[in-house]
């Protein structure tokens, strides 16, 4: 580790619940200041820093979309967001030299005992800097780049800064310009030509401190023919004030590239997440995202994928499950930019208690395009009286050789479903949450196993109590 | 300046009405002017074409100089109870074969005199929620005329009401009105018709009220079938209370632009309401349409299906919403907008969307995009058919199969004729 810079923080400002002795933390607030703060901290190269700043201006010369979105946005306080925390700015390349106390989290999440043997690497992110990483040798040896987003612009420039910002540009919502201003953490992923990566790549990210906001910035490019799959797991502990969770995700996924991305996500009931997720699918390339979102106050995120190339593929997996208070706005982007490109989207939302989830799309299909297909299922299931649900997709498909459809039904369970359980001596909470699992089976198994069985008990765990 | 807009051009219209309408009228038009022009950030207006809201180019309708022409033309239905004929702002003609006793109807300014009751709680008693609320507090500030249909209680008209609205003259702006009131348990149905006397372009700022109370049942059809460089917003509004039923078709045959909003409120209990559209689009008309299926009662059901055939660059926008208000159990509503893709240059826009705030409802919705079958048309010309008349057909059936909804059989043929005369089919 290299010299700190010995910066005067006012470490009593923000009252931590983790007694973290945080090594770098650029205060509250964001200005100009901040940027150089995290730049200087960061050894970011001058193009990051002007990238940054050219960010920061337009994030604050862009209105909050409240004009279609929800207006609890404007509940969040951005001078009181500590926008860069790091328990060290290197990751720790082993086990050991990980601290003892980030550990002891990381075990009651029960990540590395469990799935060491099964994952090619993890990348744990704790707070803003990957604090552990650990990629197995084999997947090295392929010449496969797993990184966090910092090493990877130090050491891969060349890869790096072709691809960073051309998949979502800074500009694309006030949400992706803020990232671009503060980002840090992350993971950096480079796949060579023809290497499919056997085992899923997997990171954890975990935010740990009150009023702190984590904006990580992942790439991810798979070159021509090569496939991975890469999984993302969040939880978070509660606290009592807003946290703001802003991430950016870029895919690309060259000549006849596969990339999966998945996520199961159970942000804690104050986080405001409001994500930015699009992949660029070239030639016969398939970009497929597998989304679960459970937990936060407000879930943003549209994962998208642009087909620019011929046969290219397109599709977005979404199970959403929106608890009492908690409002999932999520959706999905497709962008059908050359002939014989196809999508679908399967959507699944289920609202409780006073929940509300929404379901955003948007199909687009250029003038002139031939042979393009999307298909599109929505269904919402509404627990209680007070739960809510709506569906506000937008399509746009020219050219006469193209096909879409839209199909989207909001149903309750039945009565009779759950008399007939609990005629056979089941309750009828475990009968509700039989149903409820029944309703999002068949996306489930789409998950990897480990992670439909995590869905499935976070599942369980959330229809606690919401019956009767 | 000749400007459509400013309150010297308003007041000669004013004679007929009665005072508490005028100072109404003068409250609207001031509504007006202070809205702003709608924006595409404005999630009403989004993917709308703004440039047609330039109305600066429009005048004062003058009075119709071929009075006898556009009465004589005014022909729809071969048997129907009553007519009435507007041209450019003024009733040209009435008459009434076989309206049963208690039936009124009148021109609207007679109904603001005769029947100020029943007149102000039922004219524009809903608020614009679909966006052009700047443009009907233009439509209420300057309206002059239009036609008022109330049905008593436990009365059916049997044979149709026509109502036809002529536009004449370069750049002419006319504000159309129908207001229909059904009592309790009555039926009727009535065909509204849109037509250019001739080939110039006309502004047409329109509203329809129907309001149906308990256990009523009306039929309402709108012809539109403005000349081709028209601009025109239609903005409807019914009401359904318990246990009626309405079925309202909206045929768009014309128009350069068309800005349509159809707003269904569903306010008793076990009522229904059926909203239909079918859209032949061609060359660059524009079709932009905003509806909204608002469940308030609860046990009601509601039926949306708007049919798009689109040709050359013409351009359509569909975005529907219901929304299930959370008193609302038991709701059943379908909403569907299927597209037929006859060009490369076309250009659709679905936005169908849902808001459910209730759990025990049955929604569900759907949008397609489609091109014609390359089969049928294979078919067709194999037996002698050409393939433009072969494609003609597809559409024609196409928007058949939604003409199949509408229960009178005269109604229906009547339409089916109209359409294939549209089609160039007949």
């Amino acid at each position: 580790m290299e010299t700190k810079p010995d910066l005067n923080i006012d470490r009593s400002i923000g009252d931590f619940h983790y007694d973290m002795n945080y090594e770098f933390d650029a205060g509250i607030g964001l200005s100009e200041r901040t940027i150089d703060y995290i730049a200087d901290v960061k050894k970011d190269p001058d193009w990051i820093r002007e990238f940054r700043k050219d960010a920061l201006r337009k994030f604050e010369s862009m209105p909050m979309p409240t004009h279609w979105a929800s207006h609890d946005l404007d509940n969040i306080i951005f001078k009181n967001i500590r926008y860069y925390l790091s328990q060290g700015t290197q990751p720790k390349r082993s086990w050991d030299d990980v601290p003892e106390d980030i550990k002891r989290t990381f075990e009651r999440l029960g990540i590395p005992e469990q799935e060491r043997k099964f994952l090619a690497g993890v990348e744990a992110q704790f707070d803003s800097e990957a604090a552990y990483s650990n990629i197995k040798a084999a997947v090295g040896d392929q010449g496969v780049i797993f990184v966090g987003s910092t090493e990877g612009l130090q050491k891969h420039p060349e890869i790096f800064r072709k691809w960073f910002g051309k998949v979502i540009p800074t500009g694309d919502n006030k949400f992706s310009a803020l990232n671009s201003a503060v980002f840090s953490g992350g993971s950096f992923i480079y796949i060579p030509p023809g290497v499919k990566v056997k085992h899923p790549l997997q990171a954890y990210f975990r935010i740990n401190a009150e009023n702190f906001g984590q904006f990580e910035r992942t790439l991810i490019i798979a070159d021509e023919g090569s496939e991975v799959m890469y999984m993302e797991g969040c939880t978070a502990p509660k606290f009592e004030t807003s946290t703001l969770h802003s991430a950016v995700v870029e895919l690309v996924a060259l000549k006849g590239a596969k990339i999966q991305y998945i996520t199961v996500q159970n942000w804690s009931q104050n986080v405001f997440n409001l994500v930015t997720k699009r992949g660029l699918a070239h030639e016969e390339a398939e970009i497929k995202w597998i989304d679960c979102n459970i937990g936060s106050r407000l879930t943003m995120k549209y994962p998208g994928v642009i087909m620019k190339g011929r046969k290219a593929r397109g599709e977005v997996i979404s199970i959403a499950l929106a608890g009492d208070g908690q409002h999932q706005d999520t959706g999905a982007k497709m962008v059908h930019a050359a002939d014989d490109t196809t999508s679908n989207i399967v959507s699944k939302s289920i609202s409780l208690g006073s929940g509300r989830s929404t379901y955003r799309g948007l199909v687009q299909v250029g003038r002139h395009l031939k042979g393009c297909k999307n298909n599109t299922e929505c269904d919402a299931l509404l627990i209680n009286t007070e739960s809510r649900t709506d569906t506000y997709p937008a399509i746009t498909v020219r050219g006469k050789e193209n096909a879409c459809q839209h199909e989207a039904s909001v149903s309750k369970i039945s009565a009779e479903q759950i008399f007939y359980m609990q005629q056979r001596g089941i309750s009828e909470g475990a009968a509700m949450s039989l149903a409820v699992n029944g309703f999002v089976n068949d996306l489930v198994q789409q998950f990897p196993m480990e992670y439909s069985v995590e869905l499935k008990r976070l599942i369980d765990l959330e229809m606690e109590g919401s019956v009767g | 300046m000749t400007s459509t807009l400013t309150e010297e051009n308003v007041a000669p219209t004013r004679s007929n009405w009665p005072n508490w309408f005028v100072t109404e009228q003068k409250a609207a038009l001031a509504d007006y002017e202070q809205a702003p022009t709608p924006t595409r950030r404005h999630e009403a207006w989004r993917f709308a074409n703004l440039k047609p809201l330039d109305l600066s180019t429009f005048v004062d309708a003058a009075p119709v100089s071929a009075e006898g022409r556009l009465i004589n033309s005014s022909n729809g239905i071969s048997d129907f109870a009553a007519k009435m004929v507007f041209g450019n702002n003024a009733l040209l003609h009435k008459s009434a074969q076989s309206l049963p006793e208690g039936v009124i109807f009148e021109s609207l300014e007679t109904a603001a005199t005769n029947h100020t009751e029943l007149f102000r709680k039922h004219f524009m008693s809903q608020p614009a929620a679909l966006g052009s609320s700047k443009y009907t507090a233009l439509h209420k500030a300057r309206v002059a005329t239009g036609a008022f249909l109330y049905v008593p209680a436990n009365t059916s008209v049997t044979l149709p009401i026509e109502i036809f609205h002529w536009a004449e003259g370069n750049n002419a702006t006319i504000f159309p009105h129908t207001l229909i009131v059904c009592g309790e348990n009555s039926s009727v149905t009535v065909l509204d018709y849109f037509k250019s006397a001739d080939k110039l372009t006309a502004m047409a700022c329109g509203v329809n009220d129907l309001h149906l109370e308990k256990g009523s049942r009306l039929t309402y059809i709108a012809v539109q079938d403005w000349s081709t460089t028209t601009t025109a917003f239609h903005v409807n509004s019914t009401n359904v209370d318990a246990n009626a039923k309405c079925t309202a078709l909206i045929a768009n045959f014309g128009g350069g632009f068309i800005r349509g909003e159809s707003l269904s409120r569903l306010i008793g209990e076990g009522s229904r309401s059926e909203m239909y559209s079918i859209n032949p689009v061609e060359g660059t008309r524009e079709i932009d349409q905003r509806t909204l299926q608002d469940h308030i009662a609860p046990h009601a059901t509601s039926d949306l299906l708007y049919l798009n055939a689109l040709d050359d660059r013409s351009r359509t926008i569909f975005a529907g919403l219901i929304k299930v208000e959370p008193g609302a159990q038991g709701t059943d509503a379908y909403q569907k907008v299927r597209n037929l893709i006859l060009s490369d240059d076309a250009d659709p826009n679905s936005m169908p969307g849902l808001e459910i705030l209730n759990d025990e409802v049955r929604c569900t919705h759907g949008a397609t995009n489609g091109p014609v079958s390359e089969d049928e048309l294979f078919y067709m010309q194999a037996r002698g058919i050409p393939r433009d008349k072969a494609r003609r057909l597809v559409v024609n059936g196409f928007f058949n199969s939604l003409l199949e909804r509408i229960e009178e059989p005269p109604v229906r043929a009547h339409l089916s004729e109209l359409l294939a005369k549209r089609l160039s089919v007949a």
